[in-house]
């Protein structure tokens, strides 16, 4: 899965779909997370990423990232890849 | 340079919390860069706040209702003309188009131009036709049924279900969710807009709206999605953000090339969670909200003018994304002369 690419994303973690019309909030580390599922980055990337920034064990960011993920593909902001 | 002064008749003043569409299009008509303006107001009633509002407006006359008919229209029509020397009307009601449309050669001989659809687009795409226009021209919209007693309700629940939607054949619309409602609905809408009342499955999911212009060729001239962000009790839009929805556009453009729609239109869209869209219903006008379309840069006014006068009208081809319209309402103080003006003369 991979982000939409249209989305916008403001530093105040305000998320706008232009396709939908549909706008979200997310706190700082959520918009990290989308800026980085933005640049490509898959889930092991990003994982491995925030290990090294937060101070936060493997297991429970996995599945803080797999939930996160999750309410993203509700939303529709996540589409297959091509 | 100099630019051209057009006269236009607007109808539509009634910018009440379910408005009609005249007031935001004399905003697109005033902002328009091909030419200047005059604008004569058309009311029917003198409390249309539209009237007073002479910031907009150059001067009001009352006009018959449409239940005068044609020929009532036609006499005052002329004798609005012989003093104000109109080059373009705007219709903005559904009720009245039939009447403009009808009237639309010996209005021309006058020297009145006006941009509308045919006689056979405007009853084909009615409320009451509906499903036989999805079929034609393969656009999906909930199955619906006109109605000419309440009694066949009973006989249809089967196919519809509850909840269904019950609508007036020019407006009004209710979620009836169970068979007495259905029936309290159905007399509440026949008593006021007349017989057939239609029946309509109802679609749960996500209200759109796309208003546009085609130019009678097949040509989508203009075309601009917009989802409701509040909507009023009345089902209105109270505010609402354009968006890139490609799929949107390409049913717009579909409707448009397929009908050889002439004029303005409103789709009034539902999304629903699996992604299909349904055609609710085509209003074949421009509607209120369209000054979000001016201001997100396609001014529909502007150019359905330019077309009703014969003039090339370049379709556009991007709008501003994301720009929302936030309607509010506002006191005006009017003097009560004005309001005897408009009310004893029918003129302000």
């Amino acid at each position: 899965m991979k982000i939409n690419e249209n989305l916008a994303i403001s530093e105040s973690g305000f998320l706008f779909n232009p396709t939908t019309g549909e706008s979200f909030t997310v706190n700082p580390i959520g918009a990290e997370i989308i800026e980085l599922l933005k640049e490509g980055k898959t889930d092991g990337q990003i994982t491995e990423m925030l290990l090294k920034t937060y101070q936060i064990d493997s297991q429970t960011l996995q599945k803080d990232l797999h939930d996160f993920n999750d309410i993203l593909k509700q939303h529709q902001l996540l589409e297959p890849n091509e | 340079m100099n630019k051209p002064l057009i006269t236009i008749g607007v109808t539509g003043l009634n910018a009440i919390d379910s408005p009609g569409p005249g007031v935001a299009v004399i905003r697109g008509l005033r902002e328009a860069t091909s030419f200047d303006v005059r604008i004569i107001g058309f009311a029917y009633e003198s409390m249309e706040p539209g009237i007073y509002m002479h910031d907009l407006i150059d001067r009001t006359y009352q006009i018959p209702y449409p239940s005068a008919g044609a020929d009532v229209l036609l006499s005052r029509l002329e004798y609005i003309q012989s003093r104000e020397k109109l080059d373009v009307i705007i219709p903005n009601f559904d009720a009245e188009l039939y009447s403009f449309i009808k009237l639309e050669d010996k209005l021309l001989k006058l020297g009145i131009h006006m941009f509308l659809p045919t006689i056979s687009q405007f009853e084909e795409r009615h409320k009451v036709n509906l499903s036989e226009f999805g079929k034609k021209y393969g656009i999906e919209v909930p199955l619906g049924k006109a109605i000419f007693d309440s009694s066949e309700i009973f006989a249809l629940q089967k196919d519809f279900d509850f909840p269904m939607m019950i609508k007036g054949k020019w407006y009004d619309a209710y979620i009836a969710y169970n068979m007495e409602q259905a029936r309290t609905y159905f007399n509440k809408i026949s008593a006021k807009w007349g017989l057939p009342v239609v029946l309509q499955r109802f679609v749960h999911g996500t209200e759109y709206n796309v208003t546009g212009l085609g130019d009678g060729n097949g040509n989508t001239v203009a075309a601009v999605p917009m989802r409701k962000q509040f909507i009023t009790d009345k089902g209105k839009a109270w505010a609402g953000i354009s968006i890139d929805d490609k799929k949107l556009l390409a049913i717009t453009r579909q409707f448009v090339s397929e009908t050889r729609w002439k004029g303005a239109f409103e789709l009034e869209m539902m999304k629903t969670s699996d992604n299909i869209y349904y055609l609710m219903e085509i209003n074949p006008r421009i509607p209120a909200w369209v000054y979000l379309a001016v201001g997100v840069g396609q001014n529909i006014p502007e150019a359905l003018t330019n077309l009703a006068l014969g003039r090339n009208v370049e379709p556009f081809t991007t709008y501003d994304v994301g720009k929302l319209f936030i309607r509010y309402s506002y006191d005006m103080i009017v003097d009560r002369s004005e309001f005897e003006k408009i009310s004893v003369n029918g003129e302000l």
